[in-house]
Order: structure tokens, then C-alpha cells, then sequence
């Protein structure tokens, strides 16, 4: 097992918003210049500190979905209906402001080109932004391996950054991206609508043999079927990272 | 100081008032799920939980049936997890690390719990003993659910949730202190969520 290095406190930075763009009707992103950001790796995560003016304050944590490479740092953020910071971030927040943010956080759910195997990435819904993270570092790195995503949105209008999926995909070299529509699919969806299934994973995983990564991000219920079904289809457990996200992420 | 976000207000006047809520952590009543990999799905009869040394030497090794033999009890404790959430009042039902210690000559500090699917997590001894830690397997009046950690989780609520190691199978004792699995990706080596200790220098 890889251990990270020694480093020193994490600090409370502030960063400059310099773009805000909505991505779906529920989800932002927010682009930041961040003078002081030591670097990240493709998957880690950042907190997020509010501060009202009666000295109240509240923290979340938020992927980061900008690769390493990137000039700019940004974090895509999905409103929930209770939650008191990603409904500011969503809501409030504009190009202009400045947001408080500390990390980068975590080291396990990473990936970083060089790693070997082939990479399978599995997204539910705004699990996506981690992963997505993932392809751009890929899109920015020479002589990278084959790269799936499999990613289950409920409707085309929740598909987090649908057109440069798109882009990514037709590139040459790029990924295959896999669509399943949950909910609702448009007129004349050729791709999957249903959700994530054992079936979906035989059809659309790489084979076990090829000694793949796999990374799988979304809401609870979404990880552990995946999970599971990755290990009953022959992937070592220690292959199949995961990150999770529920209704209380705020 | 810290910059102050504008339009920001803040909603939950609950975390304000409750005096149980660490800084920086908001309340759910939710039972959120945090795991690095996938849920192992030990069978029973293929469980034990064991006490070794250092060197690995088995202390003692309970079979299911034996570890449900023990006397437990029940909690009802505050606990906290490191990605801000906290929940209050949950029930559990486990065995005192104290029992599971009972009769143990050793000379250790520190203890390093280890899982099912290789996750491990240090704790000072001290944390664990003195009713201060469990190995739960009843939540809420059922068994521990696989997802929380079932069959069997250590419960140190004292301490950020990543300490109370989910699929747990034992304790090894150790004459010094030594990072765990997230210790080493740089979450704090102690993790005490009043002092929100959250990542290592905290």
C-alpha cells in the first residue's frame, strides 16, 4: 500500500471565483483561481468553509473535477434541496466572490496515468465529477491506457458535462463513454435505460483478466451493487475503488 | 479570520444551539456510508476476531459463536464522521474491549484494528479500554448491517468514525504508535473531533 508523504497542516485558503457554469438544472460548477493551491491528483477532494457574518460557519466537503494539469481549479457541486452550503454554492455563489477552501484531501480514490491497467470508471449521477477529474488528466497525459465510463444519469438533461463527454469520447484515442438513461430516455435512445446491473458491467466492463482499475462514484445504493457486481464478475477487491455520496452531503 | 461569504446566513440553527455538535460538523439522521472498496460479505462461520501481537502471535481467537457468548451491552452514543456529518443518540450493541482484553498479559500503548478487506486503523490503547470502546454487532435493535460494517464493527464514538473500523477481525497490540490506512493518506493519526483533528498536522 502506497503511503503518502510526510507534508505539513492543510490551511484554510481562499480562492477567486472566476466563472460559475451551470451544467445541468441542478448542478454548477465553479471555476477558481487559487493562488496558493499546492496541486491535486485526478480524484481527490477539497473542503468547502462558509462564514456568515455572525461567525457561524459551515463546511462541506466537494470533489474536485479539474485535472491536475489544469490551470484553473473547479469543483462541480449538485444543489440539494436541505443542503445549507451546496444550495449557497448553486444558488448564491457568482463570479467575483471568494470561497474558503482547504486541501487537497484524500489519497486512496486517485488515479494518475502511469498506473497500469486498463481504467473502468462507474458513475451515478454526480458521481460523475471525481471521475471526471480522472478523463481530463487522462485527456492531458501521453500514451495513457483504455479508458471506459459508464455513467447512469436519470434523464439526457442530468448528464453532467454532456458535450465535452462528447468531445472527449470522438477524440482520437479518447474514452468510451456508455450511457444509461434511468428515468426518462428521449425519442430514438439507442444507449442503456435502466440502472446499473451485473448484465450492463458483463457487457460494458473490461474483462477481469486485463487486471483493470476501477474507481466508482455516486449515492450509496449505486456503489454497493456496482461494487459487488465488479467482484462477483472476477475483479480483486482491491481493485475496485469507491467513493460515496449521500442525500446528507449537504 | 476567516473571510465572510457573502449572502451567506446559514440554516440550521440546530447546530448552533446543540452543544453535542463538534465544530465544524453538521446533524443528519441519516446513516450515512463511507468505505474505500467493496462491502465483504464474510460467512459466520468463516469469522474470528483475534488478539495478537506484534509479531502477529495469536493472544486469543473467538469463533462467531464464542464472540456472541460474551457479555455485551448496549450504548447509546454521539458519533461523528470526518466528512462533517453527526448523529446523535444511535443504539448499539457490542462487547466491551475491556472483556476482549480480560486476562491478556501484554506491555502495549497502541493498538492497530484490522478488517476485512485490509483496512486497519491505530488507536491509543487508553481510547479503547475503561468502557470506552466495543466490538458492535447490533445496531438499533438488529444485527449490523454489512454496508455499517456487519458482522462486527469496533465502535470508539469518541473518536472520528473512520476509527471505529467497519468488517472488523481483530486487534493487534503494539509498544508504539503507527498510521493506519487512512492515517497514511493523510488524515490525523489521533483524530479527536473536538479538537477537529481531521487531517494529519490538525
Amino acid at each position: 500500500m502506497a503511503r503518502a508523504a510526510i507534508r505539513g497542516r492543510l490551511s484554510w485558503t481562499l480562492g477567486d471565483v472566476v466563472e460559475v457554469i451551470d451544467e445541468t438544472p441542478r448542478v454548477r460548477s465553479i471555476v477558481l483561481d487559487v493562488p496558493e493551491w499546492p496541486g491535486h491528483r485526478a480524484g481527490q477532494h477539497v473542503d468547502v468553509r462558509l462564514t456568515a457574518e455572525d461567525g457561524y460557519q459551515a463546511q462541506r466537503s466537494y470533489s474536485i473535477a479539474s485535472a491536475p494539469e489544469d490551470e484553473r481549479l473547479s469543483l462541480t457541486v449538485e444543489g440539494l434541496p436541505d443542503g445549507e452550503v451546496s444550495s449557497y454554492l448553486v444558488g448564491e455563489l457568482r463570479a467575483g466572490d471568494k470561497l474558503e477552501l482547504r486541501g487537497p484531501v484524500g489519497g486512496y480514490f486517485v488515479w494518475e496515468s502511469g498506473m497500469g491497467g486498463p481504467l473502468l470508471l462507474v458513475a451515478g449521477g454526480s458521481g460523475v465529477v471525481p471521475l471526471m477529474s480522472m478523463l481530463r488528466h487522462r485527456r492531458a497525459s501521453v500514451g495513457s491506457v483504455g479508458a471506459r465510463l459508464v455513467y447512469s444519469s436519470r434523464s439526457l438533461e442530468d448528464v453532467i458535462y454532456r458535450d465535452e463527454l462528447e468531445r472527449l469520447a470522438s477524440a482520437e484515442g479518447g474514452p468510451e463513454i456508455l450511457h444509461t438513461l434511468t428515468r426518462s430516455q428521449p425519442p430514438g435512445w439507442t444507449g442503456y435505460a435502466r440502472r446499473v446491473d451485473a448484465d450492463m458491467l458483463r457487457e460494458t466492463a473490461w474483462p477481469a483478466s486485463s487486471m483493470p482499475s476501477a474507481f466508482v462514484c455516486g449515492p450509496t445504493p449505486f456503489v454497493e451493487s456496482v461494487a459487488a457486481a465488479l467482484v462477483l464478475l472476477g475483479y480483486p477487491p482491491t481493485s475496485v475503488k469507491t467513493e460515496r455520496f449521500g442525500p446528507t452531503g449537504g | 479570520m476567516a473571510y465572510v461569504s457573502r449572502g451567506f446566513h446559514g440554516k440550521r440553527a440546530k447546530e448552533r444551539e446543540d452543544a453535542r455538535v463538534p465544530p465544524g460538523q453538521y446533524l443528519t439522521e441519516d446513516f450515512p456510508v463511507l468505505s474505500a472498496g467493496p462491502t465483504p460479505y464474510t460467512p459466520l462461520t468463516d469469522w474470528s476476531f483475534t488478539i495478537e501481537t506484534e509479531a502477529g502471535q495469536e493472544l486469543k481467537r473467538w469463533s462467531w459463536e464464542a464472540f456472541r457468548a460474551l457479555p455485551s451491552e448496549e450504548v447509546r452514543v454521539d458519533i461523528s464522521c470526518v466528512t462533517k456529518w453527526t448523529k446523535l443518540d444511535t443504539v448499539w450493541e457490542g462487547v466491551a474491549i475491556d472483556t476482549l482484553l480480560e486476562g491478556i498479559e501484554h506491555g502495549a500503548t497502541h493498538a492497530m484494528a484490522f478488517s476485512d478487506g485490509d483496512y486497519t486503523t491505530n488507536v491509543p490503547l487508553e481510547d479503547l479500554l475503561d468502557g470506552k470502546a466495543w466490538v458492535a454487532f447490533g445496531y438499533d435493535g438488529s444485527p449490523l448491517e454489512p454496508e455499517h460494517g456487519g458482522p462486527a464493527r469496533l465502535l470508539v464514538p469518541h473518536l472520528y468514525f473512520w476509527k471505529s473500523a467497519k468488517w472488523v477481525r481483530g486487534l493487534r497490540l503494539m509498544d508504539h504508535d503507527e498510521p493506519g490506512f487512512w492515517e497514511s493518506y493523510g488524515y490525523h493519526i489521533y483524530g479527536d473531533p473536538w479538537r477537529e483533528q481531521r487531517y494529519a498536522g490538525d
